[in-house]
């Protein structure tokens, strides 16, 4: 029995590297619940503006590294991020000149939205294969850990070490600091408040003098914003790969649904409850057993209740369970 | 194809403009490139049609056709290809008893949830119950599975086939991929359009994640090769040694190696024509049916047609069954002409959202449009491949030497994903009702 080194495994395989994806998932699923509550459908392309992002991010990374700017022991690329956001948030609002404001003056059905939308995210993920291709980019560079698993078992005399990265420190502190501040700009800022109202009621708040072209265009730039931020926290922790992006689309849905489209608290939410669940599920918990339980108990498989290659059934099975029995998601999302 | 003249009259000409397309390939590159080309777009033409009845017969937002499709191809690796009789005495009947010992824990599971009354027992219920039989299910199913997998894992390490025709694989592609679409629609099908095109995107993520891992089923990634051809498609080596084909080759004076290609790749396409006008025909039927008017009332107005009287949900599972199936056996096409099962090829913007736009562009709720958009953006996908990269180097002829350059010429296989988007925004824009309109 070894609660102490138990505990510390659990926070090290478990708890932490869960809550960092969740809050990048979190990040993800604020944008698609965003654009779901004022633009009225589910964005398709969402993962691949995350990728656009994170491609912009990594050529002004290298681009800077080059130079010899740097800001270590930070990652040079959240230097890269203010100027990577407002070129995806420009590339977003040209999309939605361009393509989405005709259907929403039409008032289009959410399914042909969505449709549209599968046709940007064809031309999104075009652009980012031809620009950067489809292989692993690694453009971390830095400090890479905040407390090595070395240094924890020096400082503490425990068997077992507790890393924490470098990207998992920033992707938290990034969240907070954003989820923060989208609040306070959603509950307190006169263009917040117009946001919701036009996502309570869109007739109502047109007759009460918003101006609704305002109300799309920041939301985009705070969508492609949150995407961008998403993308490059993902990529610094792991690695960035187009299709992987892509990918994150479904995890990124379930959690928005989950908590219920529409609603930024579910969306936070769901983005933790999927990521968790997904690394619980898939960690094997033999080490974890062996220290809490008797020696003679000791388990002799991995005691993983699946491989990690089948973390989409984990998001999926949330997904379904959740709207068999809570058709609109935990916080009561809204339908179109 | 009927209406006015007009109509009828443009519809012609658009499939001759397709045909052209094709025609045009042949010409200018090779009749074996054509041929193959067409092979794939009538491929493509069958999921279309599959694709037509969930979604513009009825409205359902499917983005789980990649997971239907790699269920086809399963099919014929384990109706075709040769049996492991070693492998499956390692481990093949316990298997079979986890997998019906699953599909027992599931009915009971369900029985026990309706019998019980809503609340904190039932919860805890379920709970415990559906614990132990996961544990039970995998204390069966890990060591039939080890067992498997034991046998030669560099050649076998699969249960194997049954070593029947592969022409019989394709209806049971189209089964196991209605089977699937069965479960998949009794959980998912309630589902409001977007949370159902979510959810079934992630389907078919998890059908390919376990054809990719479990390699007691068809290999894995490390795929099923050699899968045997159709009746009556030769092999190109056998037809090469064969007295009447090289006579005419002979005769005919063409090259023997080039022409058996040929001749291998017009039967597949005869084929495959027999199935896309079976599938036309019975779509046709049923749309010009009660029923195909039926469904499209429930379409465009679900709480009318279920006030008039029409279970909507069963109607909904009906159809979404049949397209799936159609575009199980498309699959199984796939899979089949490929010879080779590998589940690393599946992905979502090829197998599931280009039949979508293919769907669209053709005209969704019209058989023939989706016919026409399937051969269409199916040779467009193809060709493009190989033109992008040419554009590209014109394009690029434009701008300095240097990185930029470089990578865009090295990437610009990727350039059929910008025509592709592109074509699905102009027509949605300037034509959404597609090529050929529903009446």
């Amino acid at each position: 029995m070894d609660i102490l080194n138990a505990l510390i495994t659990f926070l090290n395989f478990v708890f932490i590297p869960g809550v960092a994806y969740g809050a990048q998932l979190a990040l993800g699923a604020l944008g698609v619940t965003l654009i779901y509550s004022i633009l009225r459908f589910s964005n398709f392309a969402h993962g691949d503006t995350m990728a656009f992002g994170t491609m912009v991010t990594i050529y002004l990374t290298w681009a800077m590294q080059g130079a010899g700017i740097s800001i270590a022991p930070l990652p040079t690329a959240l230097l890269a991020l203010p100027v990577a956001i407002a070129i995806t948030a420009g590339l977003v609002l040209l999309t939605d000149v361009g393509v989405y404001k005709f259907y929403r003056q039409k008032k289009a059905k959410p399914a042909i939205l969505v449709i549209v939308s599968l046709g940007v995210m064809f031309i999104m993920n075009a652009l980012v294969r031809l620009l950067i291709g489809v292989d692993d980019q690694d453009f971390f560079d830095g400090e890479r850990f905040i407390i090595s698993a070395g240094d924890f078992k020096e400082m503490t005399g425990l068997s077992e070490g507790l890393a924490i990265k470098s990207t998992q420190g920033i992707t938290l502190v990034a969240a907070a600091i954003l989820v923060a501040a989208l609040f306070w700009f959603l509950q307190r800022t006169r263009t917040g408040k117009s946001m919701r109202a036009f996502s309570d009621n869109e007739d109502l708040a047109l007759l009460s003098g918003i101006n609704p072209d305002r109300v799309v265009a920041v939301t985009w730039i705070i969508a492609a914003g949150l995407a961008t931020i998403a993308g490059v926290l993902y990529g610094l922790d792991k690695s960035f790969k187009p299709f992987t992006y892509f990918q994150l689309l479904l995890p990124i849905f379930a959690a928005a649904i989950v908590g219920g489209l529409g609603s930024p608290i579910g969306a936070i939410v769901g983005g933790f409850l999927i990521a968790l669940s997904e690394v619980i599920v898939t960690y094997a918990w033999k080490k974890v057993i062996t220290y809490v339980v008797p020696e003679s108990w000791a388990p002799d498989t991995l005691i993983q209740l699946l491989s990690t290659d089948y973390k989409f059934a984990v998001s999926f099975t949330i997904l379904i369970i959740v709207l068999l029995f809570m058709p609109t998601g935990i916080f009561k999302g809204k339908s179109v | 194809m009927s209406g006015s003249g007009l109509t009828r009259h443009k519809n012609l000409l658009l499939f001759a403009g397709v045909a052209l397309l094709f025609l045009l390939s042949g010409a200018m590159n090779s009749w074996n490139y054509a041929f193959s080309l067409l092979n794939f777009s009538l491929i493509f033409a069958v999921m279309a049609l599959g694709l037509n009845l969930q979604w513009g017969f009825a409205g359902l937002f499917n983005t789980g056709l990649m997971g239907f499709a790699a269920l086809g191809g399963l099919a014929v690796v384990l109706v075709a290809s040769e049996p492991v009789p070693q492998g499956w005495a390692l481990g093949g009947p316990r298997l079979m008893l986890a997998l019906a010992f699953g599909v027992a824990a599931m009915v009971a599971t369900v029985a026990l949830y309706r019998r019980m009354h809503a609340g904190r027992n039932r919860n805890i219920a379920m709970v415990i119950v559906l614990t132990a039989a996961f544990f039970a299910y995998r204390a069966i199913y890990d060591p039939a599975v080890t067992g498997i997998e034991s046998f030669e894992s560099a050649t076998y390490g699969n249960m194997g086939g049954l070593g029947l025709p592969a022409l019989l694989a394709w209806p049971v592609g189209g089964l196991l991929a209605a089977a699937a679409a069965w479960a998949i629609g009794k959980t998912a099908l309630g589902l409001r359009s977007d949370y159902l095109a979510i959810a079934t995107l992630g389907i078919a993520e998890i059908i390919v994640s376990v054809l990719k891992n479990e390699d007691w089923l068809a290999r894995g990634v490390k795929m099923v090769n050699d899968l045997p051809r159709p009746w009556p498609v030769y092999e190109e080596v056998v037809l090469q040694q064969t007295p009447w084909f090289t006579d005419m080759a002979a005769n005919w004076g063409f090259d023997p190696v080039t022409g058996s290609s040929i001749l291998v790749k017009l039967l597949y396409a005869m084929l495959f024509i027999t199935v896309l006008a079976a599938v036309i025909w019975l779509t046709e039927r049923a749309l010009a049916s009660p029923w195909g008017r039926m469904m499209r009332a429930i379409r465009d107005n679900e709480v009318s047609a279920a006030a008039m009287g029409k279970d909507v949900k069963r109607q909904h599972l009906q159809v979404f069954i049949l397209g799936s199936a159609i575009v199980g056996v498309g699959g199984a096409m796939l899979t089949n002409m490929q010879g080779l099962m590998n589940p690393g090829t599946y992905n979502p913007l090829q197998f599931t959202f280009l039949i979508w736009v293919m769907v669209i562009v053709g005209g969704s709720g019209s058989n023939w449009g989706s016919v026409l958009g399937g051969l269409f953006i199916g040779w467009l996908w193809l060709v493009a491949e190989n033109l992008g990269p040419g554009l590209m180097q014109a394009f690029t002829a434009l701008i300095p030497d240097g990185f930029v350059k470089t990578t865009l010429n090295a990437n610009a296989q990727h350039m059929r994903l910008l025509f592709i988007g592109v074509i699905l925004l102009l027509v949605l824009r300037f034509n959404p009702r597609g090529l050929i309109p529903e009446k």
